[in-house]
């Protein structure tokens, strides 16, 4: 049987940009189809943008690697129609229990409210994610999308110039020159494009060492995400294990600092350490190992004139946290509607620069967290151990010391409050809703609310409504009325208007509330649909 | 709130002798131990962040705080 790693999904195939004698400009070249340059070509073709995705591979990445996908992610791949596809395969888990030497101190219980359509998380390989997209990517091709995804094509070489990129691809059959109005580099942590360009990427290294381990075992351990501290089988050191689809579990054993990896690495020393932790009885296959160690960096600036970067190229985290492979799908999120905007003359090059903006202070957000996790997990200093030892013993008796426990803060979006874009919140709403922040999700009698929003400005009108109806507003913005009176689990009052008897929200293509008012105000929302778009104000206003 | 840095224990000496009771037979790292868990204990108690703060600022060294 050939296995999904040897299989290639998108094979070189020589194209007829190889054969021009000047060189073909593409309005969007992604480099690395990954999942977050496989998500940005899906949201640029599902918008007509023309989209070129290089990679010098073509086949899914090795092994499980990112396996932890977040509500926000599930609703994302929705508004690009892979969602339920990765939902059927994924494995849902809501129990993390953590354990203390040999007790077990806390466990937390990540079930959500009622009313959303996708899960707080789903464990799911990362192939298959990438997979997923690959086949939605095929989809939109037999479509009519101009979407193109060439694989054994390395970009060996790119110039940045004044209002593009030129780019030296290598393949079987040569290099060749091809330009791009934008480059967008998700080619990972080690990222080529950064390298070429000379960029800085900067923050603390971790010298400990974690071996990764995906075997396969008919286990009857419950579908739960088990964290250790200082475990009896692996003294002074921490665990995890978690469940993924296709009965293999994901094992991380940290090994500590100053440690042989090659030999680590070895069955021969693998296999006695997971025995000692799944018990001798256990039969198991080794399907996947590695050792790693990570760094919380990130670059200065992801937009540097027309190439940006975006997921690990930009910004590097801990494991801790489900933040890598997340906060990437949703720079690509945030950044489609952008570029597309861009592209079609609907809003000046500064809305770019918003992506700077929201994308840096999501990256500070998640280096933040995910080295707070590290710190715990790993103490630095003799006082870091006392008190994170402390915590543990607290944490079993008293549940004011459990919120302290740190094995992961799992990823939450961004709300992007502080942004140049977002409009100042005038009413006294909910303040999970307030401007920046992503839609909350709510059960319609007909479908999930997040089913009618994304890919374009919405403006949400709720017991209210325009007073001619879309008399005033930019034909570019959908109006959705609703009332909560048809709402009887009364989730809509409670995420959207609180105490308030009636809102309008404006909504942007990602999602994420730009603009809310208690009442209809035509010049307001025209004003913040601008600003949304970083257009400069028009002195009438 | 103000972090209060006035006398207000009632029976000082008493405190003093439980608070010096309860590492009684302790080790070094046992002693260590429960001082931490006693300041979580105690810092939970207060809740409050401004008094927090207040409170590792005053516990600094001398020369590392900031004149009052």
């Amino acid at each position: 049987m050939t296995s999904i790693f040897d299989t290639p999904l998108y094979a070189y195939a020589r194209h007829a940009d190889q054969e021009t004698k000047t060189p073909r400009r593409h309005p969007v070249v992604i480099i690395g189809a990954g999942p977050v340059g496989l998500a940005l070509a899906v949201d640029l073709a599902q918008k007509g943008v023309e989209t070129l995705v290089l990679d010098d591979n073509d086949k899914v990445s090795l092994g499980s690697r990112a396996i932890c996908f977040s509500k926000r992610t599930l609703e994302i791949a929705d508004r690009l129609s892979f969602g339920q596809t990765l939902v059927d395969k994924g494995v849902q888990w809501n129990l993390g229990k953590v354990f203390f030497n040999d007790r077990k101190v806390y466990e937390f219980d990540l079930q959500a409210e009622d009313g959303h359509r996708r899960p707080a998380f789903i464990n799911l390989q990362q192939y298959y994610f990438e997979i997923a997209l690959v086949d939605r990517i095929r989809a939109l091709q037999q479509n009519g999308a101009p979407l193109d995804l060439r694989g054994g094509s390395k970009v060996i070489d790119v110039t940045p110039k004044a209002d593009h990129v030129t780019l030296q691809v290598d393949t079987p059959h040569g290099i060749y020159t091809l330009e791009a109005d934008w480059l967008i580099a998700c080619d990972g942590a080690a990222s080529p494009v950064r390298h070429a360009l000379g960029l800085d990427f900067v923050g603390r290294v971790f010298e400990d060492n974690f071996l990764i381990a995906d075997v396969v075992m008919d286990a009857d351990f419950p579908v739960e995400r088990w964290f250790w501290f200082d475990p009896p089988f692996n003294k002074n050191q921490s665990a995890l294990l978690h469940k993924q689809p296709d009965n293999v579990w994901r094992i991380d054993l940290q090994l500590g600092r100053d440690i042989d990896r090659e030999a680590e690495k070895k069955p021969e020393n693998v296999i006695p350490r997971l025995k000692a932790m799944l018990g001798d009885d256990i039969n198991f296959q080794l399907e996947w190992v590695s050792i790693y160690t990570f760094q919380c960096r990130r670059m200065e600036n992801f937009c540097h004139g027309r190439v940006i970067f975006a997921g690990d190229s930009a910004h590097q985290v801990s494991p801790f946290g489900a933040r890598g492979a997340n906060s990437g799908v949703q720079d690509a999120d945030n950044l489609g509607w952008k570029l597309h905007a861009v592209l079609d003359g609907s809003a000046p090059e500064a809305l770019i620069d918003s992506y700077d903006d929201e994308r840096i202070f999501a990256a500070e957000e998640n280096l933040k967290n995910s080295a707070r996790s590290t710190d715990f997990i790993t103490p630095k200093s003799h006082a870091s151990r006392v008190f994170r030892d402390a915590v543990l013993t607290l944490a079993e008796q008293y549940s004011f010391a459990r919120p302290l426990v740190n094995s992961g803060r799992l990823s939450l979006p961004c709300f992007y409050h502080t942004s140049p874009l977002t409009s100042p919140d005038t009413m006294s709403g909910p303040g999970r809703s307030r401007p920046g922040a992503p839609c909350p999700d709510v059960w319609l009698s007909d479908g999930y609310l997040l089913q009618y929003l994304g890919n374009h400005f919405t403006l949400l009108c709720i017991n209210t409504a325009p007073p001619a109806l879309g008399g005033d507003i930019d034909p570019a913005i959908t109006i959705l009325c609703l009332h909560t009176k048809d709402n009887p689990s009364g989730a809509l009052q409670t995420r959207y208007l609180g105490t308030v008897p009636s809102a309008v929200y404006l909504i942007r293509p990602d999602q994420h509330i730009t603009a809310r008012w208690p009442d209809f105000d035509a010049t307001a929302v025209h004003r913040a649909h601008r600003r949304a778009l970083a257009r400069k104000p028009k002195t009438w206003s | 709130m103000e972090l209060t840095l006035t006398p207000n224990i009632a029976a000082p000496d008493d405190f003093y002798a439980a608070l010096l009771a309860t590492h009684d037979g302790l080790s070094c790292a046992e002693s260590e131990a429960l001082n931490a868990r006693l300041i979580l204990i105690l810092a939970n108690h207060i809740g409050d962040d401004a008094v927090l703060s207040q409170a590792l600022h005053a516990a600094l060294p001398p020369k590392k705080r900031n004149p009052a």
